[in-house]
């Protein structure tokens, strides 16, 4: 602030190193936008002709269930926790539907799924919320529990087989007219609810008020333990929706099939602007995140580099735009 | 609290002669665990009669990288950080060995392990450097470094492969003296107590603990939290190319593909009684917890249960295990 009083230049306050600080620290969008907008042009440069709309919408598509995801991160996050078992969650809900749907039905099946998601999220949210077990430990054991569970259903189910339903195929991997995935209709809706209760609901404010500082909103009157436990179901449904659309968009049903998808999770939460340390962080950063992510793995790829390669630069990039990031908005 | 908790019990002493009841209070949760593991023994022994020497050699073989990978877990979180790309640096160090020590002789396999052991110190150092100057928490640096060094180590080796020289698996096979003291044991033991136990005793052990318990005071009291934390990450970078080397030892081949490893050190750190907010702690509780959940896991197959429902049991033991440590937090604090 006073870095505008003694600017001698009447130029607009957005231009001054600190007007671009609070820019970056209170609307993170602008700058991700502006990083996605060189990212697809980058992708043009590297292989002229490769972004149309069919090209967006595969982005697109592969970026939601990585958004659902990091979604969950970006909540957990709030308050200075995280959920490690989104991707064994999301695995199993996906894994559970495939096999029992040919007995239940499918909104059987899914019910069912989304019911076992929200008692393992009441799990971590007991854990996390009355007997203050560090959140990185309690998901990262309920993720063991988790998959150790999902594999002997495996084998009890061996015989039955499994097989993803197709109206989760045409939800999870169609495109309408060629470039409007129809998981949009799934995520919209999500991501609207997400974002109105994050910032316009009671409930929103206390995630914040707890990752800020948890003694003050104790003092205040939150039941911290009620709400974490709420957050956390929450959390592990959105991971089972999740689910659902990884099966549907590789057609695969497998226990390990979104494990590979929880570090990028928690990796496009961090890179759309929320903190980890809790009490910052928006979920609409969150969602450029995962589309950034997405079309960063797609121009590794589309460079032709060997898998290797792909990796270290993904890394770097992680490392690069989150020391940016800190750098520009600590003063 | 914990900060308070450390203060009542480290009270000053006039002479450094300690008595046994401190000693005792102070490892209680290591002493605990230790009863524990000597329970699991004889309950082992019971379900399995023939459970002898050659069953207690392959646990020590089957716990050692995990073990180092545990050590090198706890070297991060004493100083008040988390490294989550000690598989990856794992999985680095053992495809370089295995690539340079195939089909060369076995003199030079010393030079490879003396330079792997480098490496391990400067892809630490390359960590903590990242955490100590970009000022990016350490969860999410590490996380990121977890996909360079997995890449890297893809880069040296595509596939399983590599070979190992005949004396390194010579040092962690069979028994050394009686046969119920395997090699392995030894051998971890041994590099503890050489790498480990003149840190802690040290300036910069001191420093390790007090930058974990409180940045702040450590800062104030003179001790450069900085390098503090570069140095606690290149021990985390030499412990996790231990465990790399005796992944090497052990199988014989490097494989490029990082293992659970990194998720497990997190789970035996915890189980171990070393604090996650840091500056709690020893390296002795966590190498116990990983005999303690591999012999659990070897129970289970002796009564032919299934081995996932060991994962489950193992998950269910490190979230149980912590809610009854916090449960006792939680009552001392009221």
């Amino acid at each position: 602030m006073s870095a505008v009083d003694t600017a001698p230049s009447r130029r607009p306050r957005w231009m001054t190193a600190a007007g671009i600080r609070a820019l970056f620290r209170e609307r993170p969008i602008v700058p991700l936008l502006g990083m996605l907008t060189i990212l697809v042009i980058l992708s043009e440069v590297i292989r002229p002709g490769i972004v149309s709309p069919n090209w967006a919408g595969v982005m697109i598509r592969g970026a939601v269930p990585l958004a659902i995801l990091a979604g969950c991160q970006t909540m957990t996050m709030l308050t200075a926790g995280i959920d490690l078992s989104v991707g064994a969650v999301a695995s199993m809900s996906g894994f559970l539907v495939a096999t029992l749907v040919a007995d239940t039905g499918l909104p059987a099946a899914i019910l069912i799924a989304l019911a076992v998601s929200a008692v393992v999220g009441f799990v971590n949210g007991i854990g996390a919320g009355v007997f203050k077990v560090h959140p990185l430990i309690m998901t990262l054991g309920m993720s063991l529990v988790v998959l150790g569970l999902a594999n002997v259903w495996q084998l009890i189910r061996v015989q039955t087989g499994s097989g993803v339903p197709p109206e989760f195929r045409q939800v999870g991997a169609n495109m309408i007219g060629g470039f409007i995935p129809v998981n949009l209709l799934v995520f919209i809706p999500l991501a609207l609810l997400i974002m109105f209760v994050l910032n316009r609901t009671g409930f929103g404010r206390l995630l914040y008020a707890i990752g800020d500082n948890e003694v003050a909103s104790r003092l205040s009157g939150a039941k911290s333990w009620q709400v974490l436990t709420v957050l956390y179901i929450i959390s592990a449904m959105l991971a089972g929706v999740a689910g659902f659309l990884y099966s549907g968009l590789t057609n695969v049903a497998s226990v390990t099939l979104a494990d590979s998808a929880l570090l990028p999770s928690v990796a496009a939460a961090v890179i759309g602007g929320t903190s980890i340390l809790g009490g910052r962080g928006n979920y609409s950063g969150t969602m450029v995140g995962a589309l950034i992510l997405t079309v960063i793995a797609s121009i590794l790829s589309s460079l032709g580099y060997p898998e290797a390669v792909r990796q270290i630069l993904f890394g770097s990039m992680i490392v690069f735009v989150a020391a940016a990031y800190t750098r520009i908005t600590t003063d | 609290m914990t900060a308070a908790a450390d203060t009542a019990s480290g009270r000053p002493r006039s002479s450094t002669r300690r008595s046994f009841g401190t000693v005792l209070r102070r490892n209680s949760w290591t002493i605990g665990l230790l009863g524990i593991l000597v329970l699991l023994l004889v309950v082992t022994r019971i379900i399995q009669p023939t459970y002898g020497p050659a069953g207690v050699q392959g646990l020590a073989i089957s716990v050692l990288p995990l073990a180092f990978a545990a050590v090198a877990q706890t070297c991060a979180v004493l100083a008040r950080g988390i490294d989550l790309s000690i598989g990856s640096m794992m999985a680095l160090t053992s495809v370089v060995s295995a690539s340079l020590m195939e089909d060369r002789s076995e003199g030079f396999a010393i030079l490879v392990v003396l330079g792997v052991l480098v490496l391990g110190l400067l892809i630490g150092a390359v960590n903590g450097a990242l955490v100590a100057f970009t000022r990016v928490p350490d969860i999410v640096v590490t996380l990121a470094m977890l996909f360079v060094w997995a890449g890297a180590a893809l880069l040296v080796l595509n596939t399983p492969g590599g070979g190992s020289a005949d004396w390194l698996g010579g040092v962690t096979r069979g028994p050394l003296l009686t046969q119920w003291l395997p090699k392995a044991a030894v051998l971890l033991v041994v590099v503890i107590a050489v790498v480990w136990v003149p840190i802690r005793r040290s300036r910069l052990g001191l420093a390790l603990y007090a930058v974990g318990s409180d940045p702040l005071a450590a800062f104030r009291s003179g001790v450069s939290v900085t390098w503090t934390k570069i140095f606690s990450y290149m021990l985390a970078g030499l412990f996790s190319a231990l465990a790399g080397l005796s992944l090497t030892a052990t199988t014989g081949i490097g494989t490029p593909v990082p293992g659970p490893y990194t998720l497990m050190s997190v789970a035996a750190v915890v189980l171990g009684g070393v604090s996650l907010a840091g500056g709690r702690g020893g390296v002795f509780g966590p190498v116990i917890a990983v005999v303690i959940l591999s012999l659990i896991r070897t129970d289970m197959t002796f009564l032919n249960i299934d081995t996932n429902l060991a994962t489950v049991a193992q998950g269910l033991i490190l979230v149980g295990v912590v809610m009854v440590g916090s449960l006792i937090q939680l009552r001392r604090d009221r």
